[in-house]
C-alpha cells in the first residue's frame, strides 16, 4: 500500500507582529453538503456544478420572517426575482408565503407562471415599457412607479381601465448613507415625491395603495433603515393627513447583506456583518413610534433576496492546473470563472478543499478557466496542496451568481437541489452547444 | 539539485539562511528530498524511490520536482 502523496513544497516563514487572533489554521475540509457526498454529486452532474440547499432557503426565510413578525403585527415578505430566478428556488420561497418582487416584463411572466397571483407581485425596476405597464394592469400586479414618464405612460394606459391599477411611488431618500441612492423613484427631500403623489391621488386613474423606497445594497448600517422607515411613514401620514388616502403599505426594500467578507474588508463578515434581528428591531421601532393609529398601521412589506438565498448556494469546481507565476506566487486554475461566480468581484469568497489534505498550505491565487485576464476569484488565499482533480466548495454564492452568470467562453453547468429529505434534485440542465446555437441563424450566402 | 553550502536544516524541515536571516517551512516530502540530496543522493535515485512509496504518477512527480526547484531558486537557496 504506497503512502497517499502530497506535492513537495517550502513556504517562506514571516515574522510580522503577533496577531491577537492566533495562528490562521487552513481550511478545513467540506466533504458533504447537507448529508450528500461532494464526490458523488460531482461522479453524478459533473464539474462545476451549482448546489441549492432547500433546507436553508427555508431556513433563512423562516429567520428573517421570524426578526420581523416578532416585532411588528403585519409583515410580508416578497422575494427577489432577480437575486436568483430558478423557478424552484421562487417556489420554494412562495411556499413559504413570499410574494413576488419583479423587476422586468420578463421576470412579471416568470412570477405568474409560478403561480403567483397578480395581486401579490410588486413591479419595480425603473425601465419599464408600455406592453410590461399593460400586463401589470391585466393581472392586477401592484406597480411600483419609478419616474415621472412611467407616471404619465401608466395614466395614458391607465385611462377607462376598471378597476384602477394599483401603484406605489418608488421614494429616494436620504438615509444617512453615503453614497445616496437617488437613481431610483422619486426624491423626497426636494418635493419631488410629494408633487408626483399628489399627482397620482389627483388622477383619479390610479389607486395608490403603497410607499417604496430601497437604500442601498449590502448595507451594514440598521440606523440608515430606521431613518428610511421613519421617513417613509411620515410621508405615509401626510398622504392619510392631506391628501385623505390611506397608504396600505410601506416597502423598505431589500440590500441587507448576506456574511459574505467583501472584498478589501479587515474582519470576516461572519464577525462584522449584523444579524438580520438589528436591521428588524430599527425597521420596526420606527415604524411603532411613527404615530400611525393601532389600527391603522400599514403593512410592512420587504423585498429580502441576498439575506435569503445567498446562504443556500454553493459551487463546486476541480482544480484544472497549478503554476507558479513569475513572482514565484502559487496559482490554481479551476474549471469555474467569473462566468459563474460574478460574485467574486465583490467578495473575498469561502472556498473549502472537498478533501482532508496535510496541515501545510500555501498563499495561492485562484483563476478561473477563462482566457481573459480578469478572471481571478481570489486574489491570495491560504489552501492546502491542491492538485489536478481536487475538488472545492465555495460556499455562499446562493445569490446573484445564477442570474448573472454567462454564457462566455463556456457553458452553464447544472444546477441541483438537495431537498430536506437528502434526495438530490437536478433543477436545470447543463447547457450544451445545441441549447447555445439554437436561436442563431446563419444567412444564405455564408452555408 | 544542491543548496548552498550554508543553509542549515533541519529533520522537521525547518530550513535557515544565515546570510538573508531568512527561514522557510518545508513540507515532509521537500524535506525528505532536500535530506536525500545533501546526503549526496541524485534525482533519479530520489525519484525513483518516491515513485516506490508515494500514490503519484511519474509525470507529475517530475512537474512538482521541477516546481520545487523552481521554489529553491526563487528562495535563493541553491548553491
Amino acid at each position: 500500500m504506497k503512502q497517499p502523496y502530497e506535492r513537495p513544497t517550502l513556504r517562506k516563514l514571516t515574522g510580522g507582529l503577533p496577531g491577537k487572533f492566533g495562528p490562521r489554521a487552513g481550511a478545513p475540509a467540506v466533504e458533504t453538503l447537507d448529508g450528500v457526498r461532494v464526490a458523488e454529486l460531482v461522479a453524478q452532474f459533473g464539474s462545476p456544478l451549482f448546489i441549492i440547499s432547500e433546507r436553508q432557503l427555508r431556513r433563512s426565510y423562516q429567520a428573517v420572517q421570524r426578526a420581523f413578525a416578532t416585532r411588528y403585527p403585519a409583515v410580508q415578505l416578497a422575494w427577489s426575482y432577480k437575486t436568483n430566478y430558478l423557478n424552484a428556488v421562487c417556489r420554494t420561497f412562495h411556499q413559504e408565503g413570499a410574494w413576488a418582487e419583479v423587476v422586468s416584463g420578463m421576470e412579471l411572466e416568470k412570477a405568474l407562471l409560478n403561480g403567483v397571483p397578480g395581486p401579490h407581485i410588486l413591479f419595480n425596476g425603473p425601465g419599464k415599457r408600455r406592453a410590461d405597464l399593460e400586463r401589470a394592469c391585466e393581472v392586477d400586479a401592484v406597480i411600483h412607479l419609478d419616474n415621472a414618464d412611467e407616471l404619465h405612460l401608466l395614466l395614458a394606459v391607465a385611462e377607462g381601465r376598471a378597476p384602477r391599477p394599483r401603484v406605489a411611488l418608488r421614494v429616494n431618500l436620504d438615509a444617512g448613507l453615503h453614497p445616496q441612492w437617488d437613481r431610483f423613484g422619486f426624491n423626497l427631500e426636494n418635493g419631488e415625491a410629494w408633487q408626483a403623489l399628489g399627482r397620482v391621488v389627483a388622477s383619479g386613474q390610479l389607486e395608490l395603495v403603497g410607499l417604496h423606497c430601497h437604500i442601498g445594497t449590502y448595507v451594514l448600517q440598521p440606523a440608515a433603515y430606521a431613518t428610511a422607515a421613519a421617513k417613509l411613514a411620515a410621508l405615509a401620514l401626510r398622504c392619510q393627513r392631506e391628501l385623505h388616502t390611506l397608504v396600505h403599505y410601506l416597502d423598505l426594500g431589500g440590500g441587507f447583506p448576506s456574511t459574505n467578507t467583501l472584498k478589501g474588508a479587515y474582519l470576516p463578515a461572519t464577525d462584522t456583518v449584523p444579524g438580520i434581528d438589528e436591521y428588524a428591531e430599527a425597521i420596526t421601532g420606527a415604524l411603532l413610534a411613527a404615530g400611525f393609529a393601532p389600527d391603522e398601521r400599514p403593512l410592512l412589506v420587504l423585498e429580502a433576496g441576498r439575506a435569503l438565498v445567498d446562504d443556500a448556494g454553493s459551487l463546486i469546481g476541480s482544480v484544472l492546473a497549478n503554476k507558479r507565476l513569475a513572482d514565484g506566487r502559487r496559482a490554481t486554475i479551476l474549471d469555474f470563472g467569473v462566468n459563474l461566480l460574478f460574485t467574486s468581484f465583490w467578495y473575498d469568497h469561502h472556498i473549502s478543499p472537498a478533501r482532508t489534505f496535510s496541515d501545510h498550505t500555501e498563499p495561492t491565487v485562484l483563476y478561473g478557466p477563462l482566457c481573459m485576464n480578469i478572471d481571478q476569484l481570489r486574489a491570495s488565499i491560504s489552501l492546502p496542496l491542491l492538485a489536478p482533480g481536487d475538488q472545492v466548495v465555495v460556499h455562499k454564492v446562493g445569490a446573484y451568481n445564477m442570474s448573472q452568470w454567462q454564457q462566455f467562453i463556456n457553458l452553464r453547468p447544472n444546477v441541483v437541489l438537495l431537498d430536506q429529505a437528502g434526495a438530490v434534485h437536478l433543477i436545470r440542465a447543463a447547457e450544451t452547444l445545441e441549447y447555445l446555437q439554437q436561436l442563431e441563424q446563419v444567412p444564405e450566402h455564408l452555408r | 539539485m544542491k543548496l548552498k553550502p550554508n543553509i542549515a536544516t533541519s529533520e522537521a524541515g525547518f530550513l535557515f539562511n544565515p546570510a538573508t536571516g531568512d527561514s522557510f517551512a518545508a513540507n515532509p516530502l521537500a524535506a525528505d528530498i532536500l535530506a536525500r540530496a545533501r546526503a549526496g543522493q541524485d534525482a533519479a535515485a530520489i525519484k525513483a524511490d518516491i515513485l516506490e512509496r508515494y500514490d503519484v504518477a511519474p509525470g507529475q512527480l517530475e512537474k512538482d520536482w521541477d516546481d520545487l526547484l523552481a521554489q529553491l531558486r526563487d528562495f535563493n537557496l541553491l548553491a
